[in-house]
């Protein structure tokens, strides 16, 4: 039976742990997913879960158990963040290069340094090119919704690539809120029986996973690789439809708030969005035709999709919760304005990077880039295409 | 040999004919030098054979006998890790081929 629960974000993606019942789960704890970890391992330990939980002495070899135990046949999960995603980041590129479906939670958290454990996505940005798929969640119902369907998105036999499910660090991971946990059975059977390709432990069939590749193979497997991710999309939009009509919340590439009639809009992702729907509202009282788009999947991008609901914005912001240093804008940005650049009639575009280390972000900071994009709007011109919000000047 | 597109080739980098480095000659990379083996001075310790990196050489009735030069290298492990006071195998020059290499 389905049943409202009270779990933070950590809770809720043990839960879905639990429910998949996955034949391997290998991960090394590490602030704030610390407690997914735990939480699975009391599962075990309690005889809740049947699939085997190995505890490596790093996320580099959890990462590394996850390939494995993936190449050998079996359905796979980790959790892991920050520095342990780091760790993991030669072994991220050899999962999806192996077009292994493994599917990893991500407590978002700040890269070192200097040392922090609070939420931002420097984590997953940095591994943006490893080829994984990127779902972002705004709360833990969200978290839960879409690490259940990273599963069928990652083993589809279209795809055969990692996803990894992103849930901001300590304001989703530690935050409890009353989730929907949908009835065991029907998430069982929503994910179905998984189906390994050439698994290594098929003794009838010898093959080699992961043979070296010269000049004259690697470039023609890499652009098999891309055909996977390239792929994702119409499955992404299946998955997040049929779940909808399984579950009552369907999803799709990203959320789109008050945007109809909206003259300008804010681009956020994950929790902050929440903060901005409600400034929105605010705003929307005080007169302000303002809208804000929550992008849900980061790859693959849907770039085409965005562009098409932003063209007509007279100008947008686009707030990322991570920097890139040296570069044109922080990630989500220089997605976004590279996006548009196709069409004649377009936004003027401006970057807030925001929330670093945890740093909050308030009702007044949304209202603050409404401000600003507001003058965009009035006067069509740009002072400053790069800020930064709630930092001391 | 006629290579696959990047459509023809098996997901994953999966390669479905396991143990087909065999078809791989190694010893088409041999430039200039390669192991001789002197019998008279083996102790038949199997160090050489333990060392090898390309498993080039050669055993017979639980005795070492020579190298399989489709596959030696030439990098001289063997030559270097032999313990024995007279060498049991030394590096010689050879003329470098560039077709068709490591036949011999």
């Amino acid at each position: 039976m389905s049943a409202v629960k009270i779990l933070n974000g950590n809770q809720t993606i043990a839960e879905a742990v639990r429910q998949i019942d996955p034949d391997v789960v290998a991960a090394y704890p590490i602030t704030p997913s610390t407690a997914i970890v735990e939480t699975i391992a009391q599962f075990k330990a309690d005889g809740l879960i049947s699939g085997e939980f190995v505890c490596p002495e790093s996320e580099h070899s959890a990462m590394s158990v996850c390939i494995g135990a993936a190449a050998a046949g079996g359905r796979v999960m980790t959790a892991t963040c920050s520095q342990g995603l780091a760790l993991m980041w030669e072994m991220l590129y050899i999962a999806a290069g192996l077009r292994l479906p493994i599917v990893a939670a991500i407590a978002n958290r700040a890269l070192s340094a200097p040392i922090n454990i609070h939420g931002d996505h420097s984590d997953t940005m940095g591994a943006r090119d490893s080829g994984w798929i990127q779902i972002y969640s705004e709360n833990c119902q969200e978290a839960y919704d879409n690490f259940i369907q990273a599963f069928r998105i990652a083993e589809h036999l279209d795809v055969r690539t990692p996803v990894l499910v992103g849930l901001d660090g300590f304001i989703i991971s530690h935050s409890a809120e009353s989730v929907l946990i949908e009835d065991d059975i029907k998430v069982r059977n929503f994910i179905g029986e998984f189906k390994p390709v050439f698994p290594l432990l098929d003794t009838s069939r010898k093959i080699t996973v992961g043979p070296i590749d010269f000049t004259d193979y690697y470039f023609e497997h890499k652009r098999g690789q891309i055909e996977g991710i390239e792929n994702s999309p119409r499955i992404i939009e299946e998955v997040g439809r049929e779940y909808g009509q399984k579950f009552g919340r369907p999803y799709g590439f990203f959320e789109e708030y008050q945007m109809e009639d909206a003259e300008t809009a804010i681009v956020v992702m994950s929790s902050a969005a929440g903060t901005g729907k409600d400034a929105v509202d605010e705003l929307r009282s005080e007169g302000l035709r303002i809208g804000l788009l929550k992008p849900r999947v980061f790859r693959p991008f849907p770039h085409e999709k965005i562009a098409e609901a932003l063209k007509k914005m007279k100008a947008v912001a686009v707030l990322d919760r991570a920097s890139s240093p040296g570069a044109f804008g922080a990630p989500l940005f220089t997605e976004i304005r590279s996006a548009l650049y196709d069409y004649n009639q377009r936004p003027k575009i401006v970057n807030y990077v925001y929330g670093l280390g945890g740093r909050d972000i308030n009702v007044e900071h949304f209202k603050e880039v409404a401000a600003k994009l507001r003058k965009i709007a009035e006067t069509g011109k740009v002072e400053e295409t790069l800020g930064y919000l709630n930092l001391r000047e | 040999m006629k290579k696959e597109t990047w459509r023809e080739l098996t997901i994953g980098t999966i390669n479905l004919q396991a143990g087909n480095s065999v078809s791989n000659l190694t010893g088409t990379w041999r430039s200039g030098r390669r192991p001789e083996f002197i019998e008279e001075n083996c102790i038949q310790c199997f160090f050489c054979w333990l060392y090898c990196p390309h498993f080039a050489v050669h055993v017979e009735e639980g005795k070492v006998t020579g190298f399989n030069h489709d596959y030696c290298t030439g990098c001289g492990l063997c030559a270097e890790e032999c313990p024995t006071k007279e060498k049991a195998i030394v590096m010689v020059k050879e003329e470098v081929k560039l077709a068709g290499g490591g036949k011999k």
